[in-house]
This record gives structure tokens, C-alpha cells and sequence, in this order.
């Protein structure tokens, strides 16, 4: 116990204590979070249901199979974290490492097919205040705006979470291969690894939402892809 | 009240660590919550002259100082500045994080370097705000109304919701931190309902920061990115819907006036404790009031938009919710009337303001129930009554609670104490400018002058003449304490707990050492645990022995003295 003392801040007087006050801490955060997201899906459910049938024309004009591999990267890495919390809990250093590695390749894989989404987009005009132009009915433009202006703030905003993210699992890296965690002290580990499932669950709700409402569209009336 | 015998302690948070860097890159509590308190307060001097600006020109009918639209930068700034700067991290950011460690019996908040983080986070934010004040202003009102702040306001916006965007960010930090160390570093024995009152505010405070800020941030971003981008998010010519911002708005700003009373409602409980040396009278009931009026906060918003374009029948459902907080803010005030029945009462400073502030909060809250109902408030919205209202809550709660805390924890803080006549006199200054600067508004608000206007009726102008004048009472009222706190840093007398006060931040010495206590305390009794009989030395003739506990031999009997 003497090596888990040592990680008390001077301020606790158990390491119990150090670690409940970070759990707590760490969930509130993401209650934060989920009010943060859930003015957006406000807005979003708000403007769905005003201009429901631009919603589903736009939606159409996504690549869902982009999408549904994102998704599929991003379960993959809430299941390579699990592993990596587990290994830290077992005192396993390469085991943590090694699934440490996993996670952060299949995040960055999901910003890398984010990019070719957005570039994408880009080319298609479909980014508002930039170069948004709409071809499809002219009724439908400014509903279509606002789906595009909403995808891209909502899933802009999630891919800033991805970015800080790998930028934190560097860091849980470095402070693993250091070998600073053992299995009486791998707390920044776990609260990670909340951080990190929460990202991904955020993404879990933004797919359907985003991508997946063409499929309502009568056949035969969808976008221009 | 005058100790004897009372030295300052020879080490403590002030003098064990020299230089700029030991402030600046402190992770003491104590520390955090100095440096907020001189923040706050450049913006409190900034914010009130613009108020006064504004009552200056509200001398007359007619425009005499400035134009329409400088006018209409001078409200919005006193606004943002006053509510986002000034009342929103008062009391939390500057008594909370000095007394909560203390009053629990803790070294440090549960995450000290966040702490100071939200330190350096609101500072950024005030910078954006002085910018947009040094480069020309922003004339939305402080509530950034859609489509007039996204489309058409001329002025500095999106550097304004930023600013707006930081300082709620620190907010939320400063209550994340108040939540876990309210809950995980209480010392043995301190059970919940020993707490004292002000930290069940502060929890409630917290939980309101901790979940209405977010969706703040996020509306000021949207506005931020409407300007910049255009899309129409909230602009209805292109589809968007003003009334959607006005719902996110109010989502934070409404539960943001609890975030802003709150705090007061626990410093008042405090107060009325120590300067009636009893225990709070119901005291489960008056902690549990601060945890309802946090939870009823969040389901009332909408009784700020029954003129906008919102159902009727929401509008009913927000007006019955509303009323629903008057009762425990009325549980409050009827258990503190209850406390000082009996009560052994001094009349010191802190205790002037606490009775200030329970007569203002009354009415405050009370003309709130004339704004809940929605016939009355057609003919109320957006006039000064509506002004009258919330300066009451704000001004008359928030400030003159911070006030009390201020002068009831300051030898707790520095180890000396302000010069007590001068104390009495500017709470009475207090007293009359405030009244006399927002009665009136009540009277030509219930006669229509609508708020936001420089030039007016002429039938108003007696009552605008009062309130200027009362506006100039105030401000000599408010800088009065700022110089005798400053004098009182050096020539006070030393002081260690000159009230007498029970509480575990009285437990050790003023000021307290680094590290608040020299070993961890155990409580093993409630909160306010004053003799069932009052039985002290008589006031104020009566010296006491400088120790924390009075001891029974030296305590004479306090019946005759009863209220």
C-alpha cells in the first residue's frame, strides 16, 4: 500500500477517499456534458419535427455507410477501453498498453473517416456559412440549412470530445508505460475511460438522428446521391 | 463586541507563503476565494457606474446625456457585468470557497487545481467583457434577445456570448467541486444534518450550476455562430425560431436567480443564528427548503415568456410551478422570524443586513407572485416593476446577503475587524438608498413606463428623480465599506471570533493556518449548538474571555434581556 499512499494529494487522508471524490467528480462532469448535448438535441427535435420532410431529404444526402462505420470503430473502442480499465484493475502493464493502443487507433480512425465526411461535404456545398447551396426542392432549403448547420455543430462539437480525448489517452499512455498505475492506483484510468464511453455513446445517438432518417423517405425521393 | 487577549496566530494562510507567484499560482481555497472577491468587485464598481450613468439620465423626460443607443449599451453592460461577473460568482466563488473546507472540517476543496483553474477561466471571460466595454459596447440587453442580437445589433456580440460562454464554464467548475467536497470531505461525525445551513445552500447552489450552465454555454455559442455563419438557427426569415433561444435562455437565467439568492438564503441563516445565539428554528425544514427551491427552479423558466409566442396552456402550467417556489422560500423566511423569537438579538453590522435582507426578500418574492400570474403580468412585463422586482431579489437578497457574510466572516478571513460604527451606518445607508432607488419603480411601473427607455412621460419624472437620488445614497453606501475594509486590513482590531459565533470555521484561529485545521476536527454535535437558554454576558457592556467557548461561570443570565 505504501506505492498507492504515495498517489494521495495531501489533501485527503485516504486514498478511498481521493478515489470516490474523482468518481463523483468525473460523473458530474458528464452530467454536464449531457445537458451541453441535450440543448442541442433540444434544437434539433425542435426543427426535425418543424421541417420534417427537408430533415429526411437532407439526411438522405449522408453517406450511412461512413456513418455505420464510425459506429462500428467507435463500439470497438468502447470495448478495447473496457479491456484496458480491466488490465489496469489486474496489474497488467502490457495488457494496458497494448489496449490503450487499440482504443486510440480506432478513435482516430473514426476523426480520419469523419474528415473524408466533411471534405465531402465540402465539395457537395453543403456547409453552411460557407458555401451551402441547396439543389434539391427550393421549399425545402431553409429546413435542409438547418440540418446541415445542426450536423455539423452537433457532430463538430462530438469530434472536439474524440480530439481531447486522444489528447488525455496520450497522456494515460505516457503515465502507463511510466508504469504509475498498479492495481491499487489506476483511478485516472477509469475516469477515462467514463470519459470515453460517454463520447462514444453520444455518437451512438447522433448516428440515427443524422444519418439515418432517409430511410422514411417514400423510394424514389431521396437527394442527389 | 470587543475580545481581549486575542493575538493574531503566527502563521497563517495570509504569511506563510510571500510574493505574487504564491498568489497567483495558489491552490489554497482561502487564497482562490481572495482572488475572486477583488475580481468581482472591479466589476461590481464597473457594473454600478453604469447604473448610476443610467440614472443620471433618467433625471429627466427627456434625453439629455446620451443617445438612445448609447443608453441601450449602458443597461446591457450593467446587466452582463453585474449578473454574469458580479452576482453569479459572488458569494459562491469568494465566502464559498473560503468556508466550506473550514465549515466542514477539510484541508482544501476536493479538487484544489480545478479550483484555481476556474479562477483563471473567469478571468478570461472578464477580459472578453472589458474588451467589448473598451472597444464600444454591446446593446442587446442582457439577454441577448434572438433575432435582434443574431441579425440586427450593430455592437460586439459574439465577443460579449464568449465572455458570457467562459465565465458559466468557471461557474460550473466552482460548483462541480462544492458538490464533491460537500459530499466526500466532510470530517468524521459531520453528518448532513449537522451542517450548517449555508453549505446545504451552497449544495443546492451548486446543483443548479453544475445543470443549467451547460445549456447557457451551448445558447451562447449558437448565438455566437448564428451571427457568424448566418444560418438562421434563430432567425425566423429564414426558418428559425426566436422563442426555441428565449426557452434555452431562460433554462439557465431562471434557475440563475437561485444561483444568485441562494447563497444569501444560507449567509441569512448563519446570521440570524449568531446574533440570536440560538439554533435555527426548524432547522430540516429551512435545509430542505434550499434543495426544494433548487429543484422548482428548473420547471419555472417559462413564466418569463408569457408574451412571447408560447402556448397559453404551458404558460398556466409555468404559473402554477411558480407559485409552488413561494413556499419554501416562505418556510425560510417564516422559520428566521421564528429564530429571532426569543432570540437573545445583538444588533451588529452582518445582523442589520440580515433583517435588511429578510424585509427585501419578502417583498422581492412577493411582487414575484404578481409577475407568476398571467393576466397581471400582461400588464407588468417589461415595465419598471418588473425592474423593482428583481433589483429587490438581487440587490436587496443577493448583495445585502453578501454584504452580511462579508462583514460577519471578515475577522474570520484577516484576523481584524472593520470599524463597527462605520459598519452600522452604511448597512443603514444601504438601507434608505435602496429603498428609496427602487420603491418608486414599482409605482411608475405599475403606471406602464416600460423598462429600457431614456426618455419618458413627464408624469414620472417626480419618481425617477427619487430613485436617482436614492441610486447616489446607494452608491455612497457601497463605497463606504470597500474603504473601511481596506483601512480595517491594517489598523483593525484583532479579532479571532468576536461574535461568539459556534461553527467549525470558528473552530480555529482567524486567520486560519494553510491548511485551516492543525489536526482533523470531530464533530460530535449539530450545527448552532447554543445553550437551549440563551445565557451569555450581557451586550455590548459585557467583555468576553477571547475564548471560542464562553465559558458557563462567566455567563450571566439573559432572561431579562429576552426580545
Amino acid at each position: 500500500m505504501s506505492n498507492a499512499h504515495s498517489h494521495v494529494a495531501h489533501h485527503f487522508y485516504t486514498i478511498e477517499q481521493q478515489k470516490e471524490s474523482a468518481t463523483i467528480g468525473m460523473w458530474l462532469f458528464l452530467a454536464t456534458e449531457i445537458l451541453l448535448f441535450g440543448a442541442l438535441f433540444t434544437a434539433y427535435a425542435v426543427y426535425r419535427y418543424k421541417f420534417s420532410e427537408a430533415f429526411m431529404v437532407a439526411s438522405s444526402r449522408m453517406d450511412w455507410k461512413m456513418g455505420a462505420l464510425n459506429t462500428l470503430f467507435l463500439i470497438i473502442s468502447s470495448g478495447t477501453m473496457v479491456f484496458a480499465v480491466s488490465s489496469a484493475e489486474k496489474g497488467r502493464r502490457g495488457g494496458l498498453l497494448g489496449y490503450l493502443a487499440a482504443t486510440g487507433f480506432f478513435g482516430t480512425l473514426f476523426l480520419v473517416v469523419k474528415y473524408f465526411e466533411y471534405k465531402h461535404h465540402y465539395l457537395d456545398h453543403d456547409i453552411p456559412g460557407l458555401n451551402f447551396q441547396w439543389t434539391g426542392a427550393p421549399e425545402l432549403a431553409n429546413g435542409a440549412k438547418m440540418f446541415f448547420f445542426l450536423y455539423f455543430f452537433m457532430t463538430g462539437l462530438h469530434a472536439l470530445h474524440m480530439a481531447v480525448g486522444l489528447g488525455l489517452l496520450i497522456w494515460i499512455f505516457i503515465t502507463a508505460y511510466q508504469g504509475k498505475y498498479s492495481p491499487e492506483y489506476y483511478n485516472p484510468v477509469e475516469m477515462f475511460g467514463l470519459y470515453w464511453h460517454f463520447v462514444d455513446l453520444v455518437w451512438i445517438f447522433l448516428f440515427p438522428l443524422l444519418y439515418l432518417l432517409g430511410a422514411h423517405l417514400p423510394p424514389g425521393s431521396s437527394g442527389h446521391h | 463586541m470587543i475580545e481581549e487577549n486575542v493575538s493574531l496566530p503566527r502563521i497563517h494562510y495570509l504569511n506563510s507563503h510571500y510574493g505574487w507567484k504564491s498568489w497567483l499560482f495558489t491552490t489554497d481555497h482561502k487564497r482562490i476565494g481572495l482572488l475572486y472577491m477583488v475580481s468581482i468587485t472591479l466589476m461590481f464598481f464597473l457594473g454600478g457606474f453604469f447604473a448610476l450613468l443610467i440614472r443620471l439620465e433618467l433625471l429627466t423626460p427627456q434625453a439629455d446625456l446620451f443617445t438612445a443607443d448609447t443608453y441601450n449599451k449602458f443597461f446591457t453592460l450593467h446587466g452582463v457585468i453585474l449578473i454574469f461577473f458580479f452576482l453569479v460568482p459572488s458569494i459562491p466563488a469568494t465566502l464559498g470557497n473560503f468556508l466550506i473546507p473550514l465549515m466542514i472540517g477539510a484541508k482544501d476543496v476536493a479538487f484544489p487545481k480545478l479550483n484555481l483553474l476556474s479562477w483563471y477561466i473567469f478571468v478570461i471571460g472578464s477580459l472578453f467583457t472589458l474588451w467589448v466595454v473598451a472597444v464600444g459596447g454591446i446593446d442587446t440587453g442582457w439577454t441577448f434577445y434572438t433575432p435582434y442580437s443574431t441579425t440586427f445589433a450593430n455592437t460586439h456580440v459574439i465577443a460579449a456570448t464568449l465572455g458570457v460562454f467562459f465565465t458559466g464554464f468557471s461557474s460550473i467548475l466552482t460548483g462541480l467541486n462544492f458538490i464533491v467536497t460537500i459530499h466526500k470531505m466532510r470530517a468524521p461525525g459531520l453528518t448532513w444534518f449537522r451542517l450548517p445551513l449555508f453549505i446545504w445552500s451552497m449544495y443546492a447552489t451548486s446543483i443548479i450550476q453544475v445543470l443549467a450552465t451547460p445549456v447557457l454555454g451551448i445558447t451562447m455559442v449558437l448565438v455566437a455562430a448564428e451571427r457568424f455563419a448566418k444560418v438562421g438557427i434563430f432567425d425566423p426569415a429564414l426558418g428559425g425560431d426566436p422563442v426555441l433561444f428565449q426557452h434555452m435562455f431562460w433554462f439557465y437565467s431562471h434557475p440563475a436567480v437561485y444561483i444568485m439568492i441562494l447563497p444569501s438564503l444560507g449567509v441569512v441563516s448563519e446570521l440570524i443564528s449568531a446574533f440570536t445565539w440560538k439554533r435555527v428554528f426548524g432547522y430540516k425544514f429551512v435545509a430542505v427548503s434550499s434543495l426544494m427551491i433548487a429543484i422548482f427552479s428548473f420547471i419555472v423558466w417559462g413564466h418569463h415568456m408569457y408574451v412571447s409566442s408560447m402556448s397559453i396552456y404551458a404558460g398556466m402550467l409555468f404559473s402554477i410551478l411558480s407559485y409552488l417556489v413561494a413556499v419554501p422560500s416562505a418556510v425560510k423566511v417564516f422559520n428566521w422570524t421564528a429564530t429571532l423569537y426569543k432570540g437573545s438579538i445583538s444588533y451588529d453590522t452582518p445582523m442589520l443586513y440580515a433583517l435588511g435582507f429578510i424585509g427585501l426578500f419578502t417583498i422581492g418574492g412577493l411582487t414575484g407572485l404578481f409577475l407568476a400570474s398571467m393576466g397581471l403580468d400582461r400588464h407588468l412585463h417589461d415595465t419598471y416593476f418588473v425592474i423593482a422586482h428583481f433589483h429587490l431579489i438581487m440587490v436587496g437578497g443577493a448583495v445585502m446577503g453578501y454584504f452580511g457574510g462579508l462583514h460577519y466572516w471578515w475577522p474570520k478571513m484577516f484576523g481584524r475587524m472593520y470599524p463597527e460604527w462605520w459598519g452600522r451606518l452604511s448597512a443603514l445607508i444601504l438601507f434608505v438608498g435602496f429603498n428609496l432607488s427602487f420603491f418608486p419603480m414599482f409605482i411608475i411601473g405599475y403606471l406602464g413606463m416600460p423598462r429600457r427607455y431614456h426618455v419618458y412621460a413627464p408624469e414620472f419624472q417626480v419618481l425617477n428623480v427619487m430613485s436617482t437620488a436614492g441610486s447616489s445614497i446607494l452608491g455612497v453606501g457601497y463605497l463606504l465599506p470597500l474603504v473601511y475594509f481596506i483601512w480595517s486590513l491594517r489598523y483593525g482590531k484583532v479579532a479571532s471570533n468576536p461574535w461568539r459565533a459556534k461553527g467549525l470555521e470558528w473552530e480555529t484561529t482567524s486567520p486560519p493556518p494553510p491548511e485551516n485545521f492543525l489536526e482533523q476536527p470531530i464533530v460530535t454535535e449539530e450545527a448552532y449548538n447554543y445553550p437551549t437558554r440563551p445565557a451569555q454576558p450581557a451586550k455590548p457592556t459585557g467583555k468576553l474571555t477571547g475564548g471560542l467557548h464562553p465559558s458557563p461561570a462567566t455567563a450571566t443570565g439573559r432572561e431579562a434581556q429576552v426580545v
